[in-house]
């Protein structure tokens, strides 16, 4: 029988979304047991949220200063101390479980599924390569099992559960050589891109980051989370952590509409799981209509105030 | 200071890959193969430190068959003083790709190692991280800007959340984001200067690294199709649409 070791994401005493996606991918493994480890400097109120997550039979903490901001070369050998006795141990496939969990690998002496995306056995999963555009099943070895978690390809697990708090002290050395400096968040009020329901992006085609307030602006009346693609970052009309794609964020909202976005398998990669895709270019031969489900060919720049008008 | 950079030769990222009817993999025969375009962005920065003065040496290594070495030439006109081809025809996964990048490291002791963050067939992002953990140093993953002062260096990370900036003992492991820098083109002149470069080969056997035991790829399918939807001719029509499915 499996046991679940899953390394908890967390910012600024918030845990994030992509646990509860996480418990859920270990769920299809019918494991005998999930538990969660908190590493943090303050360790109670995310272990709470953490224990309401219905399938998870125990909170790990491990609190030290040393855990105050997600240093993996700090954390790794924590996690990898705590995976004794686990069959698998499980992290999201966010820029934090992407940094983190190869280092627990590699201290383990294992290989890492990256990107799991379906369980086939406890052995044997399905992940993306080339961009998405081919899946392939993989058989780890024996030993113990290391993976991100493809967040997108997973609900989050309900809440409702009630798992005991345990705190952990592990006896591991930690390295000085890598300290944190600062995080620029990007501030925003608008739903979470990774977590949305519904996403508005734009691409290169809105030519400016003023421009660009257009796509803010349907985005609100919709209650919309905002993406973009790689050209429109690279361009300076948004920040980095809009990106959606291949190697920004991977999305599942139930509606992603994509204005001027000409659909690269790049950027298709990030939303393929979507429910609906709506998209708006002025180009008809664009690849984005061989995916979308509704299309609408013209000029964004009337195209989308005139949208914004008609949902009232 | 002497910087290693992990340079890979991948399938194109313009080729439409296609899975081999019998499932055993994703047809590579006859395909365009290029740098992979995260090590082109690794390499770029090796030379920008070394035109800043912080570098003395850039070295390009290639885990690779032994037709790779016209891939490697391409490293060599893009500016790197040298290159190491280990040459082997069994595809590598990242642990051991980390194991043979630890041999080269303490081989040729460099101060900064820059890799990819990710190659663009296998989309694994682990190499760095797991070299950086084989050899106990620092990683710096995802960087979109890197300072180097003296023995440290400050690194600006691509993260979910928006831009962190960490600091690093050197030496250290620092894979590189897109927007690093714009990788410089080849020039002619330069192709011909490549040729003459020391361009080292070592049979993967002769470095002594243990294979890790690696997944097992057993089918590779097309990921399933979205289903060509309806083009609308106006507002009116998308937003009668989304109404009636209920998503607005
Ligand atoms: C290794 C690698 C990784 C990458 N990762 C990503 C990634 O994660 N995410 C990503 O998005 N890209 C990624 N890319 C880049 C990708 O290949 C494309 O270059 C990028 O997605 C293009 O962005 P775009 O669609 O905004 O721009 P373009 O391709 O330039 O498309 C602009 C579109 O806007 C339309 N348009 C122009 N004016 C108007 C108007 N007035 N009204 C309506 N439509 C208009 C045009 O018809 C066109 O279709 C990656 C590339 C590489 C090589």
């Amino acid at each position: 029988m499996s046991k679940i070791l899953i390394v908890a994401e967390h910012l600024n005493g918030q845990l994030n979304a992509s646990t509860a996606k996480c418990v859920t991918a270990a769920g299809k493994l019918s494991p005998e047991a999930i538990d969660i480890l908190v590493l943090a400097a303050d360790a109670a109120g995310i272990a709470a949220q953490a224990a309401q997550i219905a399938g998870v039979s125990r909170v790990l903490t491990v609190e030290r200063a040393e855990n105050a901001q997600s240093l993996s070369a700090v954390l790794a050998p924590q996690v990898a101390k705590a995976a004794a006795g686990y069959s698998h141990v499980f992290g999201p496939s966010t820029t934090f479980g992407k940094d983190l969990m190869p280092r627990v690998a590699a201290l383990l002496g294992v290989p890492q599924v990256s990107d799991l995306m379906e369980v086939v056995d406890a052995q044997t999963f399905k992940r993306p390569v080339y961009a998405g555009n081919a899946i392939v099943t993989v058989s780890a070895p024996a030993g113990a099992i290391v993976a991100t978690v493809r967040t997108a390809s997973f609900p989050a697990a309900a809440e409702g559960g009630g798992a005991s708090v345990e705190a952990l002290s592990l006896d591991v050395a930690l390295p000085t050589h890598t300290r944190f400096v600062e995080l620029k968040a990007g501030k925003s009020d608008r739903p979470d891109l990774q977590t949305a329901s519904r996403v508005v992006s734009g691409g290169r085609a809105l030519g400016s980051a003023d421009s660009f307030r257009i796509i803010y602006s349907l985005a609100d009346k919709l209650g919309a989370g905002v993406g973009a693609s790689r050209a429109a970052v690279d361009a300076g009309y948004v920040p980095n952590d809009m990106q959606v794609g291949q190697t920004g964020k991977i999305i599942a909202p139930e509606l992603y509409i994509a204005i001027g976005i000409s659909g690269a398998i790049q950027h298709l990669t990030g939303i393929k799981d979507a429910g609906t895709i709506v998209a708006i270019n002025k180009d008809a031969e664009a690849p984005i209509f061989e995916i979308a489900d509704f299309g609408l060919v013209g000029d964004l720049f009337t195209l989308v105030p005139e949208l914004e008008a008609a949902l009232g | 200071m002497k910087i290693l950079v992990g340079y890979k030769r991948v399938v194109d990222y313009n080729v439409r890959i296609q899975v081999k009817p019998d499932s055993s993999g994703v047809v590579t025969e006859g395909v365009k193969l290029s740098p992979n375009p995260f090590d082109e962005i690794a390499l770029e920065e090796a030379l920008r430190l070394r035109e800043k003065g912080i570098a003395s040496e850039v070295v390009v290594a290639t885990i690779a068959p032994a037709d790779a070495q016209a891939h490697l030439r391409n490293g060599l006109a893009m500016g790197a003083n040298r290159a190491i081809h280990v040459v082997t025809d069994e595809v590598v996964q990242p642990l051991t790709a980390a194991r043979i990048l630890l041999k080269l490291i303490e081989k040729e002791q460099p101060g900064l190692v820059l890799l990819g963050k990710q190659a663009i067939d296998d989309d694994a992002n682990q190499t760095g991280q797991m070299l950086a953990a084989l050899w106990d140093r620092p990683q710096a993953t995802f960087a979109s800007e890197i300072v180097v002062d003296g023995q440290v260096a400050r690194v600006t990370r691509e993260v979910d959340a928006g831009l962190e900036t960490i600091e690093i003992d050197l030496p250290a492991v620092v894979t590189t984001d897109l927007r690093l820098n714009e990788p410089r083109f080849i020039k002619l002149p330069d192709i011909m200067k490549a040729k003459s470069k020391p361009l080292e080969t070592i049979a993967l056997a002769d470095l002594g690294v243990e294979a890790a035991a690696g997944l097992t790829a057993s089918h590779y399918a097309a990921p399933a199709k979205r289903s060509k939807g309806v083009m609308v001719k106006d507002v009116a029509e998308l937003v009668a649409a989304l109404k009636a499915k209920g998503l607005v």
